[in-house]
């Protein structure tokens, strides 16, 4: 038995280092893809969700002069004076406009209230406002006395914050109560349930539908199947977009389904089935059903079918065969896709808004609300955030009580 | 520094998509112009954008956008400027002006009227309000009904199209608070002018919400303008809303039997901006002060959308005069952009709330 010098043990890890550089050098792009379009994103909205900074960049002072305010009454002369300054400020460098719209959203009706008032005072001149800027701010707009006002500034001027994530569960934080239920609004609980639940009905019917065809196809012989698996694939290669207007053209009052019933005299009236969560549900189960056959249909082809035979010849009837040495072998493809079929439908937003109409409405389409109309990207970064901590901890129980190696797409 | 860098960052990746469509746009002479597209659009580059184009030999990249200030605060804030002129509803100017999304326009850079008369007096007061933008049409959301499909009894006035029983049959109505808010309002009973006043109180609101439950098992929703005229086509509601100038391209160009009510009709310009920062920002200016001269206006007529030039009026199509929103201003009420800017996101929500119970 020979033993390894110093340098030819130091020239082989040479060696295996350079093969890994080499190795590395090949995923960087890849790596550097998924860093930029990927994980920066995520992080960045993630980041967004509890790091809001512009109010404390706008009115320092004031928010500074606010943590020694009792929260009772209306702030001292001292800081409503500060307050008129530094809205003076903002006036002549035209970004009142901003903190009026982040004052608006802890306290609607605001945003008009907070323009007006700077610009009252900004027509003041600037060695008015110790003397003046107070009283000007007063008489602008009621709601400056307002204590609840002032809260709100207050709770909007942290730099670091979870107000949007109590606002995405429909909790409040109250002045003195603490945390408790929104009184006015609660919606986003109830979207996040209902996404839930058009999900898990998306993803049985795609079971149900997909289990049998994959059966079939995977105990065909090899050129038929694959030629009925284009069948499978043609949808999966069609526009999105196509076949979601194709299910509009399908669906509606006067579409190719009732105008057929109604021509066989089967219904008297047109069935309402566009805009409603009827429709999303057909339609995304049509656009999701590949998800789910692909997967099942490449675990079918590796089931050796002498296993069965086998269950039969030892005297198991063919449905007991089936349920208990079959589908057990099958439950890693079924799984795989279930969770694909799942996790794709709880993110949905294009069919839904199209198809969907009033119920058909899912937590997607309020968030892309707060990032279109509402501009509340810190809002839609939250309720983002708390989907994808929902769909994490789904896959963790999924992972715990089924185990996600069993999981296989092929 | 680290957090102008994640800012910096996130507003890259927010941006990243928007830079890959329109990559390669700033080429030497040209400049982007986005506006809503459809039959408007249409309007807009053969009155406008095409005799600019030929009339300077700028370039014009023309593009389509459905509003909101998103794409324009993501643009501003991330540095990273792909649009020049934006056309937007005045709902959406006041919020995109003050939050410093646009650059301020100086009115004199407009030029004198075809008839001589000074800039400041030929337009109408609303289209110069906004420092930031010049007023390009007055159009209105109405709501219209089908010759063929509506029946005996034809609707006349915002009542009606609240009232199941003489009418009976679907409504299709955008899917947001605006204009549906007021007009549950004015088909209560609310004066016109008092609306916003009325709205901007809790049990005003609550009245709204009443008046609409009333008539939400018979709303069809729909999110784009362009699938309303569809709607009253195909027969998927007798009564629908949509911007006038959709009713009247397909009542014009397609020979429809829509007819248009104009009671209660809610009235609201859009105008011309420049996004802050914009690299061409005089080219944009020059831009559009030649597109809202009299005679660009007054080819917006096309569509039945007003224009905002007084002197504009001789020079349109008099067959269009009646189907304008400026001919029907009495019956109708102007969008309050202040009280949207106000009342926009938490009626937002409660809308939504609404719509899920």
């Amino acid at each position: 038995m020979s033993t390894l010098t110093t340098s030819e043990a130091s020239q082989a890890a040479g060696a295996r280092r350079k093969k890994r550089l080499n190795a590395f050098i090949f995923v960087v792009p890849l790596l550097l893809f998924i860093l930029l379009t990927f994980v920066a994103p995520i992080g960045s909205m993630l980041w967004r969700s509890v790091h809001h900074p512009i109010v404390a960049e706008l009115i320092p002072l004031t928010l500074a002069e606010l943590q020694h305010w009792d929260g009772q009454q209306i702030p001292d002369q001292k800081t409503l004076t500060l307050f008129a300054s530094e809205l003076h400020g903002l006036a002549k460098r035209r970004l009142s406009g901003k903190l009026a719209e982040e004052i608006n959203r802890s306290y609607a009706g605001m945003s008009s209230a907070v323009k007006s008032s700077a610009r009252k005072i900004g027509r003041l001149k600037p060695e008015q406002l110790p003397s003046q800027g107070a009283e000007t701010l007063l008489k602008a707009h009621r709601n400056w006395s307002k204590p609840e006002l002032w809260y709100a500034i207050q709770r909007a001027g942290q730099v670091y914050t979870y107000d949007y994530y109590l606002t995405a569960l429909d909790l409040e934080l109250h002045p003195d109560q603490g945390i408790q239920v929104r009184e006015d609004t609660q919606i986003y609980l109830q979207l996040y349930g209902k996404t839930l639940n058009m999900a898990l009905v998306i993803t049985l019917l795609c079971a149900l539908l997909g289990y049998p065809l994959a059966y079939y196809l995977a105990n065909l012989p090899e050129n038929r199947a694959n030629l009925l698996l284009v069948l499978v694939l043609l949808p999966f290669w069609t526009s999105l977009l196509v076949r979601t207007t194709a299910w509009i053209a399908l669906l509606q009052t006067n579409g190719v389904i009732n105008s057929f019933l109604l021509s066989a005299g089967l219904i008297g009236r047109p069935f309402e089935m566009l805009y409603t969560s009827f429709a999303t549900v057909v339609a995304m189960t049509h656009i999701l059903l590949p998800f789910m056959i692909l997967p099942l249909y490449s675990v079918m082809r590796g089931i050796d079918a002498s296993y069965l035979r086998a269950a039969m010849s030892l005297g198991a009837k063919p449905i007991p065969a089936f349920v208990r040495i079959y589908f057990p072998m099958t439950l890693p493809g079924l799984s795989a896709g279930a969770l694909l079929v799942f996790i794709i439908s709880v993110g949905y937003y294009i069919t839904p808004a199209l198809v969907g109409g009033t119920d058909g409405q899912m937590i997607s389409n309020i968030i892309a609300f707060h990032m279109q109309r509402s501009s509340n990207w810190e809002l839609a970064a939250a309720l983002g955030s708390l989907l994808l901590a929902l769909i994490l901890l789904l896959y963790w129980l999924y992972d715990r009580y089924v185990g996600a190696s069993n999981i296989k797409l092929g | 520094m680290a957090r102008s860098l994640t800012t910096g960052f996130s507003a890259f990746a927010l941006s990243a998509a928007l830079a890959m469509t329109s990559f390669g746009a700033h080429a030497a002479e040209s400049l982007t112009v986005v506006s809503w597209g459809g039959a408007y659009g249409a309007a807009q580059k053969n009155h406008m954008i095409d005799p600019f184009q030929k009339d300077t030999g700028v370039k014009v990249l023309f593009e389509d956008y459905s509003g909101g200030v998103a794409e324009m605060k993501a643009q501003v804030e991330s540095g990273n400027i792909q649009w020049d002129v934006v056309d937007l509803e005045v709902i959406d100017l006041e919020r995109a002006c003050s939050e410093g999304l646009l650059e301020t326009i100086p009115h004199d850079i407009l030029p004198a009227g075809a008839d001589g008369t000074p800039a400041a007096d030929d337009f109408i007061p609303e289209a110069l309000a906004s420092e930031c933008a010049v007023g390009n049409i007055v159009w209105s959301v109405v709501f219209a009904y089908n010759e063929k499909t509506i029946g005996g009894t034809k609707a006349s006035s915002i009542g009606d199209f609240f009232d199941t029983q003489k009418i009976p049959g679907k409504r299709a109505m955008r899917k947001r608070p605006q204009v549906n808010m007021e007009w549950a309002l004015l088909a209560d009973g609310v004066a016109p002018a008092e609306v916003y006043e009325v709205l901007a109180t809790a049990e005003g609101q609550a009245r709204a919400f009443a008046k609409l439950d009333t008539l939400k098992n018979d709303i069809v929703w729909f999110d784009s303008w362009s699938q309303a005229p569809q709607l009253l086509n195909d027969g998927g509601a007798v009564l629908v809303q949509s911007a006038n100038g959709r009713f009247y391209d397909a009542i014009r160009q397609e020979g429809k039997p829509f007819v248009i009510v104009w009671d209660g009709h809610v009235y609201d310009l859009d105008a011309w901006a420049v996004l802050k920062g914009s690299p061409k920002k005089d080219l944009a200016f020059k831009f559009i002060a030649y597109v809202t001269e009299s005679k660009p206006l007054a080819g917006m007529s096309d569509v039945a959308y007003g224009p905002t030039r007084k002197s504009s009026a001789p020079m349109m199509d008099p067959a269009a005069a009646p189907h304008l929103p400026t001919a029907h201003l009495d019956k109708g009420i102007q969008a309050g952009s202040d009280f949207w800017a106000d009342y926009g996101e938490s009626l937002g929500e409660k809308f939504n709330e609404w719509l899920l119970k």
